[in-house]
């Protein structure tokens, strides 16, 4: 039963781990950067959804839809700002405006709400947990919630970005800007909508996770952020279904580690992946492989 | 050309500090500028200046408000009685080390002659060599390290002999939370978790392992975490669930701890809870949900809800002062005790606010380790060893409808 409960809890950890991945993924495949504040963005999406439902007492639903409108107005403002005017310079520049961005984003959040860490009440409190082999094994209402969250936002997206006209749109940008704009795209446009997406998704991603793990401190996104860009590399950058296999994997890694080797080397089991990834196979587990002409 | 004024100046000014910095921190005692404070007895006015330092702001703004508000009650108590005229400057260290040095060299700048504090190990163990160097007499309220005194068995600290702690080092935690736990036989089964990254934490379990060892204590789960993993804890509840725990020891901080609670209480788990002081405050963080700390039991040696008199006066004074109907914590009486024992030792040696700092330091050390010295504090009646510890019997509290009342 013990195996069950740590196969579920990686799970349910996996499945924010790949709602994140999906945001980082999305934001590498179209406009070719990593966007390391990615992480602290869900951090902001909490604070959005902790302070409507603590300060302002609406309901976790008006919360988590507030805190998704917070986030890709957010989004759309720090790619206006910090990454638009980059658009021609190398991607290391970018790289580096990332982690400014991000140290920005969480020393903000720091002046804002202080260090001392929230509590977050869980947006599923109302929901029972579901209860196995005579209470034996028992499955909380978060984990199901994330999980179909997870599951729901992996087939939006692939539809989304193979059927729809905007996303027909992403696809030629990340393919090739130059003959999109020629084929009248409007490139910035199409980027721009592509960070409030991928926000968007941050948002609902920091409130499960705070949901699931209920603190909340200024430096909450750091450490999740960068394992679902762990876990997007493990998938394969770039691929959406890659990106929810990835992160789900990436959890069950995690939580197994954690149970059956030892809880201080976890994280360090958890980056090793990336290495070994990194080593044998590149392009990640779904990716394409790409051959560059020099 | 302001600019390059403006930036030559910052240069400058950045260049003094760090060159001051490393004079008083690198140099030691040897070229340090000996400290005295004010000695001139027109300008001292008859006037006991008390410097405080504890984190006002960050992670542990709730030890250290509280030790600040308890000492201010202290100070306002022994003012009104006219027992002596006493000034208290708190300043903010953030639980930091570094800003802790700073805060201390402030009030150097004002002119301290005892100092109260600091709140947290880390800091503590960084002002309490400045303070060693300089022979400023120091009473710590809440750092439990025995790094902080020095110079006994584990430490890695050289003895430090002008510093006092009015709580328990680490050690005797552990120790007592054992013994406590195997003399009212509240578990046949313990489980431990722990922050193996935090030195606090190790050095409570470390000896509370050893203690449970000699106990006949069965300890059947033991597992940890690091800072970076403390917001995940299905795994290590589920390993003490396994193994059948009734009994969770906890030698953690109130933020890890809160989350324990709350997943135990999500997956069905309701094994008995027991802390150490680091547990206290967890009544007071923001959003939590007290239910899911009913019951938990931990050693602490001050209980608001206590009946005595001199308890009851203490909890309607800090009420009026801190203007909220928050009862006070252990770390409130900790501040409260320790200004509480400052004047007591003042009264006994005879010192005066003009005598030079290190004079007064090395009176009042004397004072503290004579046998007959004892403070009868709100956190019991404390005796102190030469090497700076506390000597006291620790009190059992549990957490009833969402306040804490004594076992």
């Amino acid at each position: 039963m013990g195996f069950l409960t740590n196969l579920i809890n990686g799970i349910s950890l996996g499945s924010v781990y790949a709602i994140i991945a999906l945001g980082y993924t999305m934001v590498y495949g179209i406009a070719k950067m990593l966007n390391f504040a990615h992480g602290d963005v869900i951090m902001v999406g909490a604070y959005i959804c902790y302070c409507s439902m603590s300060y302002l007492g609406l309901s976790p639903l008006l919360s988590i839809l507030l805190s998704v409108a917070g986030c890709t107005v957010l989004g759309i403002l720090i790619e206006h700002f910090a990454y638009k005017p980059l658009r021609n310079a190398p991607s290391l520049s970018v790289l580096i405006t990332a982690i400014g961005v991000s140290y920005l984003l969480q020393n903000t959040a720091l002046i804002i709400m202080k260090s001392d860490p929230k509590v977050f009440p869980s947006v599923v409190e109302d929901l029972p947990s579901v209860e196995l082999f005579g209470g034996e094994l028992r499955i909380q209402a978060i984990t199901i919630v994330t999980v179909l969250t997870c599951i729901f936002v992996m087939l939006g997206l692939t539809y989304f970005t193979s059927r729809t006209k905007l996303g027909k749109a992403m696809r030629a940008c990340s393919e090739d800007k130059g003959a999109a704009q020629l084929m009248g795209i409007n490139v910035d446009m199409t980027i721009s909508m592509v960070f409030a997406i991928g926000s968007g998704l941050a948002a609902i991603a920091g409130v499960l996770l705070c949901s699931a793990y209920p603190t909340l401190m200024p430096t909450t996104g750091a450490m999740p952020g960068i394992k679902a860009f762990t876990a997007a590399v493990l998938g394969g950058i770039g691929s959406i279904p890659g990106a929810a296999l990835g992160g789900v994997l990436l959890g069950i890694i995690e939580i197994f580690a954690k149970a059956y080797i030892g809880t201080e080397l976890a994280d360090a089991i958890v980056f090793a992946v990336l290495i070994v990834v990194l080593l044998i196979k590149p392009s990640g587990l779904l990716g394409h492989t790409t051959t560059e002409k020099v | 050309m302001d600019l390059t004024r403006m930036s030559r100046r910052g240069f400058l000014q950045l260049a003094g500090t760090l060159g001051v910095s490393t004079l008083l921190g690198g140099c030691g005692s040897m070229e340090r500028r000996p400290y005295t404070g004010p000695t001139d007895p027109q300008k001292v006015n008859g006037v006991f200046r008390i410097g405080g330092i504890a984190p006002l702001t960050g992670p542990a703004a709730i030890y250290g408000t509280a030790n600040r508000d308890g000492a201010l009650v202290a100070v306002k108590e022994v003012n009104d009685s006219g027992r002596l005229k006493l000034e208290l400057n708190f300043q903010d260290d953030e639980h930091d080390p570094e800003k802790a040095v700073n805060a201390y060299n402030n009030l150097k700048d004002w002119g301290l002659k005892a100092l109260v504090g600091t709140t947290t190990t880390g800091p503590c163990v960084a002002v309490t060599d400045e303070t060693n160097a300089d022979g400023v007499f120091q009473v710590t309220p809440s750092a439990s390290s025995i790094d902080v005194i020095g110079g006994v068995e584990g430490s890695n600290e050289p003895a430090k002999h002008n510093v006092f702690q009015i709580c328990f080092t680490d050690p005797n935690q552990g120790t007592a939370s054992a013994s406590y736990i195997a003399e009212q036989k509240l578990a046949d089964k313990v489980a431990v978790i722990y922050n193996n990254a935090d030195a606090y934490s190790t050095g409570i379990f470390n000896n509370f392992q050893a203690k449970a060892e000699e106990l006949g204590l069965n300890i059947v789960s033991e597992s940890t975490f690091t800072d970076d993993s403390a917001n995940d804890f299905t795994v290590q509840l589920n390993a003490a669930k396994s193994e059948g725990a009734d009994l969770i020891f906890l030698p953690v901080y109130y933020t890890p701890a809160s989350i324990i609670l709350q997943q135990a209480d999500a997956m069905g788990y309701q094994p008995k809870f027991f802390g150490v002081d680091g547990m206290d405050g967890i009544l007071s963080l923001e959003g939590f949900d007290k239910s899911v700390a009913e019951g938990v039991m931990l050693l602490t040696p001050f209980v608001a809800t206590a009946h005595d008199e001199r308890t009851q006066r203490f909890v309607q004074a800090y009420k009026e002062l801190t203007g909220s109907q928050e009862l006070p914590s252990q770390f409130a009486a900790d501040g409260y005790d320790c200004v509480m024992a400052i004047v007591q030792a003042i009264e006994v040696s005879g010192v005066t606010p003009e005598m030079p700092a290190p004079e007064i330091c090395e009176r009042l050390s004397e004072t503290f380790i004579q046998p007959d010295f004892v403070v009868k504090g709100l956190t019991g009646d404390a005796r102190w060893l030469e090497t700076g510890e506390v000597d006291k019997s620790p009190k059992g509290m549990i957490i009833k409808n969402g306040v804490y009342e004594a076992m």
